[in-house]
């Protein structure tokens, strides 16, 4: 298997503190470089809440999680931060863009948070990024403006400006109809194919973890199933 | 532009309702405070050029006599006892300052003190046809006078000449005596020392017990008239500070060995009027800016409510908690810049509107300190009432406030 970019190892999360539930049981699971998977899973299996710790978004009850060969255990909340901005993209089911600023402002966020402003050079790569999806005259748009589809676009962008070595999309097509959800993950695909990033999509959608080069069924917060329909 | 100024910028015009409130709030903190800090201003300076136009703020003149116990005089054990049972208070009589031309080049260089002027000042009897009444003489050289005293602009009628036998008098006294510019007084200093004066002019200095008991002439012959002759009894002095003329008085009593009296020490009464006036204008201001404080804070934390999925993305793709915190410390700042902004422009408005129409029985200015003052009080109140707000969006969790609706 290729070099992960990321690695769980044992990793369980329980919520509350008089009353303690475990929703991941012993989690094992490994995302190579340039990987293209689906986590799929019922309601209540705790696939967001495994998104969230892939995502360092959260931390693990018990377990290791290692981004890039980091072991995170030992981060603070400044060094997680820092490693997700490097190594990680998200795109969440409501694209979560930011309404005051425009489409080729929010994709340009990650690159202005890295440098501490935002230039016409990090707008000049947002821009490129945003023709590349097919919204290069809509770069001055504001969120409002934009249908479902194409925000969902500007958020794949946004996901991908700074280079991340995996993106994490939650539900990215679960609130787009079937057109439209199609193009968004031919978009995806684009990327993986031409830029190499791994991406791991959580969704409901059985016919688009199919599309996917490996699917990954989480049930009960235990991995009940990890296939590689492709053979790769 | 730091990406913290751009999203705070950002943030306040999407919110274009909620930012126009705040700052509409800001604002009439601004105004109130600029009104009431210009009119309280302009009420105490008012009360203080009446209350000091006739009067020096410093006055040094010779200390009172102290009684000397008497002691045995002669050789042996009984000598230096007191033989005195009982040491009375000895009357105060009117002396010379000893050297006076020294101390008041001396008091005239002390830093702080703008004007000196000599006096010979003393108690004598006006007299004119039936009418006998007491009067204070006071000796002056003219061009050392003005510069403490406004005295051209006091003087009613007539003309401020001390020339020849020339005299002013005050307007009470004036009617008291039934004269008018041209007219003759005579003035009785004690045995053997009588004068006549003519009346060059009529004072009013503002205080009727000056305009009733003053009779102004030449050093000179008040000198004659006084007994003191060469000498002067007092000396007057005008202060930059006015605030600061008791602890000058200190100074020079410490310098001259003179016995310093400020202005301060024989107005307590208004200086308690004014630390009160001050006093209550100050809580009136502390009130408007806690009120503008809580109206910021609450807005801010309104907004961050709002915007709690917002910063949940932000912290999610790399954003550290300290530039959050610093992009709502910004809107804080930037609510209070606005409104110092308005609410100056607005207050120095009111400030003219009012003095334009004549509401105002004293001159109110309004100077550039004050807007300083105004500016960093709202920005300063902005940041603070930003701190809670921002502290609780620095510490959002980002995968709590994306799930947040």
């Amino acid at each position: 298997m290729s070099e992960p970019v990321l690695e769980l190892s044992g990793v369980r999360k329980s919520f509350g503190t008089h009353v303690v539930t475990e929703v991941l049981h012993g989690i094992d699971l490994r995302i190579g470089r340039g990987e293209f998977a689906a986590l799929v899973g019922p309601s209540g299996s705790g696939k967001s809440t495994l998104l969230n710790l892939l995502g360092l978004l959260d931390r693990p009850s018990a377990g290791r999680i290692a981004v890039l060969g980091q072991d995170t255990a030992s981060m603070d909340e400044a060094g997680l931060t820092d490693l997700r901005a490097r190594a990680l993209g998200f795109v969440f089911q409501f694209h979560h863009l930011l309404p005051a600023l425009t489409a080729v402002e929010n994709v340009a966020m990650p690159l202005a948070i890295a440098r501490g402003r935002l230039t016409d050079d990090h707008l000049r790569q947002a821009g490129a990024l945003l023709d590349a999806v097919g919204l290069g005259a809509r770069t001055g748009a504001k969120i409002s403006e934009l249908s479902g589809g194409q925000q969902q676009r500007v958020a794949i962008a946004r996901a991908l400006v700074a280079r991340p070595r995996l993106v994490l999309a939650d539900e990215p097509t679960g609130n787009l109809d079937t057109k439209t959800a199609s193009e968004t993950f031919e978009v995806m695909r684009r990327f993986h194919a031409e830029a190499g990033v791994s991406f791991l999509l959580v969704t409901h959608d059985l016919s688009l973890a199919q599309r996917c080069d490996r699917r990954i069924t989480i049930v009960d917060g235990l991995i009940a199933e990890d296939t590689r329909p492709g053979g790769a | 532009m730091p990406l913290e100024w751009f999203l705070a910028v950002r943030f306040l015009r999407e919110g274009r309702v909620q930012t126009a409130l705040i700052v509409a709030g800001a604002s009439f903190g601004v105004l109130l405070v600029v009104f009431l800090s210009a009119l309280m201003a302009g009420l105490q300076q008012d009360l203080l050029n009446k209350t000091l136009g006739a009067q020096p703020h410093v006055v040094l003149r010779t200390p009172d006599e102290q009684a000397r116990p008497l002691r045995s005089p002669g050789h042996g054990a009984e000598s230096g006892e007191l033989v005195a049972a009982r040491v009375e208070r000895p009357t105060q009589r009117l002396r010379a300052i000893s050297d006076w031309l020294r101390v008041l080049e001396e008091a005239g260089r002390t830093p702080g003190v703008s004007a000196a002027s000599p006096t010979a000042t003393g108690p004598a009897l006006a007299t004119r046809g039936g009418a006998n009444n007491a009067v204070t003489l006071i000796g002056i050289v003219p061009e050392r006078f003005r510069s403490i005293y406004d005295i051209d602009r006091r003087v009613k009628s007539g003309r401020f000449d001390l020339s020849g036998d020339r005299i002013l008098i005050g307007k009470d006294l004036a009617i008291d005596l039934g004269v008018v510019v041209g007219d003759k007084i005579r003035l009785d200093g004690g045995p053997g020392r009588d004068d006549i004066g003519t009346v060059a002019g009529v004072f009013d200095l503002g205080v009727r017990d000056v305009n009733r008991r003053w009779v102004i002439l030449s050093l000179r012959r008040a000198q004659t008239l006084l007994d003191l002759p060469g000498g002067i009894s007092q000396i007057e002095l005008r202060v930059s500070d006015v605030f600061a003329a008791s602890e000058l008085a200190h100074t020079l009593s410490g310098r001259t060995g003179l016995k310093a009296e400020a202005w301060t020490d024989s107005n307590t009464e208004l200086l308690a009027g004014l630390s009160a006036q001050s006093a209550s204008s100050r809580l009136i201001q502390l009130f408007v800016i806690l009120g503008v404080a809580v109206a910021i804070a609450s807005v801010l934390v309104i907004s961050v409510v709002q915007k709690q999925r917002q910063i949940g993305i932000l912290r999610a793709i790399g954003a550290p908690r300290g530039r959050i915190l610093r992009v709502f410390l910004i809107q804080g700042g930037l609510v209070g810049l606005l409104g110092s902004i308005f609410g100056g422009a607005l207050g120095g408005a009111m400030v003219r509107v009012f003095a334009s129409t004549g509401s105002f029985t004293f001159p109110v200015t309004l100077d550039a300190p004050l807007f300083l003052r105004a500016t960093l009080i709202a920005v300063g109140t902005g940041l603070l009432a930003s701190v809670l707000p921002a502290r609780r969006a620095a510490h959002l969790q980002p995968a709590e406030a994306i799930r947040s609706e």
